[in-house]
């Protein structure tokens, strides 16, 4: 595999620069800010909490419920507030990535809320999603298997990248760009979410997933740094 | 309410999914679960060990109703047998008059309690389709005029302190009536505004700093300066 110079600099396994923050929405039960360089999310968690309409509730196990969304001024083109196709289904994605971590099945009847915020997008904005989600839910004392850690993995041409931003999202040279958005249980090594946009051999997804899984790491040493912090802070 | 006993040694804060003890000599408390060998933390928080039992002590979260625990309701609505509160947690909560010490009329139960008023009640059963309060025990009733004031509900034990004298450090300072319900509404009465807003400071105080050890000797400090 040839070494190829990405377009900002980075080497092929090297994500951009990863900011974590706990606590940034004061009025929440929880939250997080987390960031792949100018990609930024903002997740609050509310809950557990009377789950309305009333049809939703579920007497066996309390739910959880994301939702994400683009702000307007997030891209270089205007986009229209509010839910769209796009937001609709990456919330559900996100909900599902964090399902199998959050155990709310003491809290029947319940709802626990999760609100993505992305005030700034350069790719990979449902990774950053997911992380700052799993981040607040952990601030929010939601009963955790673990944390959620999440990256995507990107193939130009015939070379795989971690962390992939807008300007190789849009790679058009040799076999074009795939984006593979991946989510993991660190501590126990199993994957809760994958997406693949593009093309791709079974050989070298099989290479993206095991990359995936070696920068999960990497996220989970940051997200946990994030956390145990912002009790040193306080004190 | 907290155990102070290992107040001197350092707490170490853990994350969901960490390894906080390994081997087969430690039993798992709250917050955790035994997993194989190793127990494995299941919330954010501190650790404690107290003697073999490793537990979490949450630092955020919503209130979790308990059996037996006093807290501070607002009246929501009002039924023939009962009233509909609101206590500050996910369920809903009711008041039957059959649980009030003393004689209700049941024609007008908006004479005793009218939708917006505050009391104070206990927790006598958690079931799947809400809780049920009673107002049977020392201390309970509705609660007329004073402040209230809602904080963190796991901050509850530092207010109240080792047996009490956290909050009775603070009644005695500022000569007001405290009652800290475990939901983390708080309802101070004292002979003036002042004294009020001088009890709400105080008590804000010790949520923020609740992981300063020797919190006591803080906050006696802190009302002496405080108070002019």
């Amino acid at each position: 595999m040839t070494e190829t110079k990405r377009t900002d600099g980075r080497k092929s396994d090297e994500t951009r620069k990863i900011e974590a923050k706990v606590g940034v929405v004061p009025n929440a039960d929880g939250s997080a800010m987390f960031s792949f360089g100018d990609t930024k999310a903002i997740a609050a968690v509310y809950g557990p909490k009377q789950l309305h309409p009333q049809h939703m509730q579920n007497p066996e196990t309390g739910i959880l419920r994301v939702n994400y969304n683009m702000m307007s001024f997030s891209v270089s083109d205007r986009i229209r507030p509010g839910p769209n196709k796009r937001s609709t289904e990456i919330s559900k994605i996100s909900e599902w990535a964090l399902m199998p971590a959050v155990l709310i099945g003491e809290f029947p009847n319940t709802v626990v809320d999760v609100h993505i915020m992305i005030p700034q997008a350069d790719a990979s904005t449902r990774c950053a999603g997911i992380n700052a989600a799993s981040l607040a839910l952990a601030h929010a004392g939601i009963p955790m298997k673990d944390l959620i850690c999440s990256v995507s993995i990107g193939k130009l041409d015939k070379q795989l990248v971690v962390d992939v931003d807008k300007d190789e999202e849009d790679y058009e040279e040799g076999e074009g760009a795939t984006d593979i958005a991946m989510s993991f249980l660190v501590n126990e090594n199993k994957m809760t979410h994958i997406q693949l946009d593009g093309n791709i051999s079974t050989k070298e997804l099989k290479e993206a997933v095991e990359l995936g899984r070696k920068t999960c790491k990497e996220i989970y040493e940051i997200q946990k740094k994030a956390l145990k912090e912002s009790i040193g802070g306080e004190e | 309410m907290t155990k102070e006993k290992n107040a001197s040694d350092k707490r170490e804060v853990v994350i969901p999914g960490e390894v906080i003890a390994e081997g087969d000599e430690h039993l798992p408390g709250d917050g955790t679960k035994r997993e194989g060998e190793n127990i494995v933390a299941q919330r954010y928080g501190l650790v404690e060990h107290s003697e073999k039992l490793v537990k979490v002590i949450p630092l955020s979260g919503v209130f979790i109703p308990r059996r037996g625990n006093v807290i501070i309701g607002q009246v929501r609505d009002i039924s023939f047998n009962g009233w509909m509160t609101d206590i500050n947690s996910a369920y809903s909560s009711f008041l039957p008059v059959a649980e009030i010490p003393r004689y209700i009329d049941k024609n007008s139960l908006s004479e005793f309690m009218d939708i917006g008023d505050f009391f104070s009640a206990k927790i006598s059963s958690v079931k799947a389709k809400g809780i049920d309060l009673t107002m049977d025990g020392r201390g309970l009733g509705k609660l007329f005029d004073g402040m209230i004031i809602f904080i963190n509900p796991n901050k509850v034990p530092r207010i109240i302190g080792k047996e009490g004298s956290m909050i009775k450090l603070i009644k005695d300072e500022t000569n007001c009536k405290i009652t800290v319900g475990q939901n983390g509404v708080v309802w101070i009465k004292g002979e003036n505004i002042e004294d009020e807003l001088f009890s709400k400071k105080a008590i804000n105080y010790v949520a923020d700093n609740s992981f300063i050890l020797g919190l006591t000797e803080k906050v006696q400090e802190f009302l002496k300066k405080e108070k002019k």
